[in-house]
């Protein structure tokens, strides 16, 4: 390797014995050709228009649209984020702020030590870019295809963990409750436990 | 009874009521002409274009129109402030006082009284239109010098040597109407159209007239003062609010007005196009006056679609085709016109008129050949060879410069 960066030299083209071509211009067409312009412009006329009228019409985004972010759950309701904070680390615009706390047995919001105490990514900042996701290391943050995320405070973009949090399904149970009967995180992990078991109902 | 001799017997009042109508109508058609006009260059762009307020968003250019209004009026602290107020209303009124010579109808019963609806008729009813038009460009000029800045002079300058010079080559376009009708006056002309068209006898003309009227009203491919690439916005750059739309509106009055022009000299003006001649008593009359907008409409969508399908053309070559195509091309036609006109009425015979045209023709084709060899020959010189700059010039990339 050289020391000096060398510029770019193509290998097809001798760059100094290039054929001189003059720049020919023809001036206006003939009559014709120009009738033919206001022909285009007047047949377009009868074509279909290719605005999607948004309200009203919402075209389906591509199918791995970076759209808004999601918390995700275990299958038994047990949110999967841990609080690690390397979303927080990896996001280039510094959009996500993220407080892990620890997990007691009164109070389990995930399996395994540490839970997402508080969750935060902010709209204006976020570039969407999935650095977060690729970073997450329980799958607990994905994008949704959701693209609307206009509003008209800045408080209202900072989406705060219950705006995130993906909703409860069937047989999930509402954290904090204990975990699954004679499972330890890596059994959720591994994704063998398969929906909340009635032991896990909270006595209120 | 000649239109003339009609509206001397109208009374003040009527004159009054067809002063408001005109005002009325041209406001009314300027708000449907920008409508029209985005809806239709939008489609040749495949797009909707406005269809969110009213039904097909006819209302769109009404809240504009609000809009433009209840905005911040701004005077620049540069600005002339007297000449700058009074700028926007030179434009606006002048447009619209053009329309008071124009024919909209043949004879009709207005609340009783019998007339046409034409506010006067003055025996020189088109001179009075182009003189009209030319104080409209005080408004032009005296808006882009009184800003106090750069881009809206240069725009009002562009602005009004433009409408000056092809504002020759339409009052030529229309020498040879006057010497086919003999008279000046707008009814008249109508009149003299009864059996054909100025638009086909003196097609010339008419094509002239119409390339010229697109370069009078400002209008793509010829609106160099508001080429917004390259002077922000024009003469109105400073301008905004009620005295920004006063400018808008003077436009499209102008195209319409210009429109209703060139109807009224080469298409017959309100009267129905051959074989619909029956059509012209409907409605008492007031049917020739949707004859009248159909053309008018008709010449509204050529401006629209001149604007949908070609580019801005360069200044210096705008204003060679004016002076050195347009001019030239209308002087030497009105020539033919004219020689045509004596020999008929010395009542020269039909070999005497063919032999003149067969000359006219002989020396247009001869001109033309004689340009085609005088390109032929310029595209086959060879190129000149340029000699070496006798200054430094950067290297190029994997080329030694020569001067280092």
């Amino acid at each position: 390797m050289s020391e000096q960066i060398e510029p770019r030299a193509s290998k097809d083209v001798d760059v100094n014995n290039v054929e001189f071509v003059p720049v020919v211009s023809e001036g206006p067409a003939s009559l014709f050709a120009q009738l033919k312009g206001f022909w285009l412009t007047f047949r377009t006329m009868f074509k279909k228009t290719l605005t999607v009228e948004y309200p009203e019409v919402k075209a389906p985004t591509q199918e791995r649209f970076h759209g808004r972010h999601q918390l995700n759950r275990h299958p038994d309701g047990l949110e999967k984020c841990i609080g690690c904070e390397l979303c927080a680390w990896a996001c280039p615009a510094d959009a996500i702020y993220v407080e892990g706390a620890d997990n007691t047995d009164e109070n389990r919001m995930s399996p395994g030590e540490r839970y997402g105490k508080v969750y935060q990514i902010n709209y204006l900042r976020c570039v969407f870019c999935g650095l977060c996701i690729e970073a997450c290391p329980t799958r607990a943050l994905t994008m949704t295809n959701e693209y609307e995320l206009a509003d008209d405070s800045r408080s209202n973009l900072i989406f705060e963990k219950e705006d995130l949090l993906a909703p409860l399904r069937s047989g999930m149970l509402m954290p904090p409750h204990p975990m699954y009967p004679e499972a330890d995180h890596h059994t959720y992990y591994r994704g063998e436990v398969p929906e909340a078991h009635p032991s896990q109902e909270v006595k209120k | 009874m000649t239109n003339a001799e009609i509206l001397a017997t109208d009374p003040g009042w009527i004159i009054a009521v067809k002063g408001l109508l005109v005002f009325a109508a041209c406001v009314v058609l300027t708000l449907l002409a920008i409508w029209a006009e985005r809806r239709i260059v939008a489609r040749m762009q495949e797009r909707p274009g406005p269809n969110r307020v009213g039904p097909l968003g006819l209302l769109q250019s009404l809240s504009d129109g609000v809009k433009l209004a209840l905005k911040e009026d701004l005077i620049p602290a540069a600005a002339d402030k007297i000449i700058f107020v009074i700028a926007p209303i030179i434009s606006a009124t002048t447009c619209f006082m053009a329309f008071a010579v124009i024919p909209v109808t043949g004879q009709v019963t207005l609340f009783g009284h019998k007339t046409v609806m034409q506010m006067t008729d003055i025996p020189v009813g088109v001179l009075y239109v182009l003189a009209i038009a030319s104080v409209g460009v005080y408004g032009i000029v005296l808006a882009g010098w009184s800003s106090g800045s750069t881009y809206p002079l240069l725009g009002g300058l562009r602005s009004s040597a433009q409408v000056i010079s092809y504002e020759v080559a339409m009052g030529l376009s229309l020498v040879s109407v006057f010497i086919y009708s003999g008279s000046m006056s707008t009814s008249d002309i109508v009149a003299a159209q009864d059996k054909w068209w100025y638009a086909v006898v003196l097609f010339p003309s008419f094509v002239i007239y119409a390339i010229s009227m697109v370069g009078e009203t400002n209008r793509a491919p010829f609106d160099l003062a508001e080429a917004e690439g390259e002077l922000v916005g024009g003469f109105h750059t400073e301008y905004s609010s009620l005295k920004f739309a006063l400018f808008f509106l003077a436009e499209y009055v102008n195209i319409v007005g210009v429109s209703a022009l060139a109807t009224t000299l080469f298409l017959g003006g309100y009267h129905a196009p051959p074989g619909l001649g029956f059509t012209e008593s409907w409605l008492g009359g007031w049917f020739t006056a949707i004859w009248f907008f159909i053309k008018v409409a008709g010449f509204f969508f050529i401006f629209v679609w001149l604007r949908g399908t070609l580019p801005r053309m360069r200044y210096d070559q705008f204003m060679q085709f004016g002076w050195k195509v347009l001019i030239p091309v209308s002087l030497f036609w009105i020539l033919v016109v004219a020689t045509l006109r004596v020999l008929s009425q010395q009542g020269t015979s039909r070999t005497g008129v063919l032999i003149f045209s067969g000359i006219v023709v002989a020396i247009v084709m001869f001109v033309n050949v004689a340009f085609d060899n005088v390109k032929q020959k310029k595209k086959n010189s060879p190129r000149p060879e340029l000699s070496k700059p006798d200054f430094a010039v950067p290297a190029l990339p994997n080329k030694e410069s020569d001067h280092v």
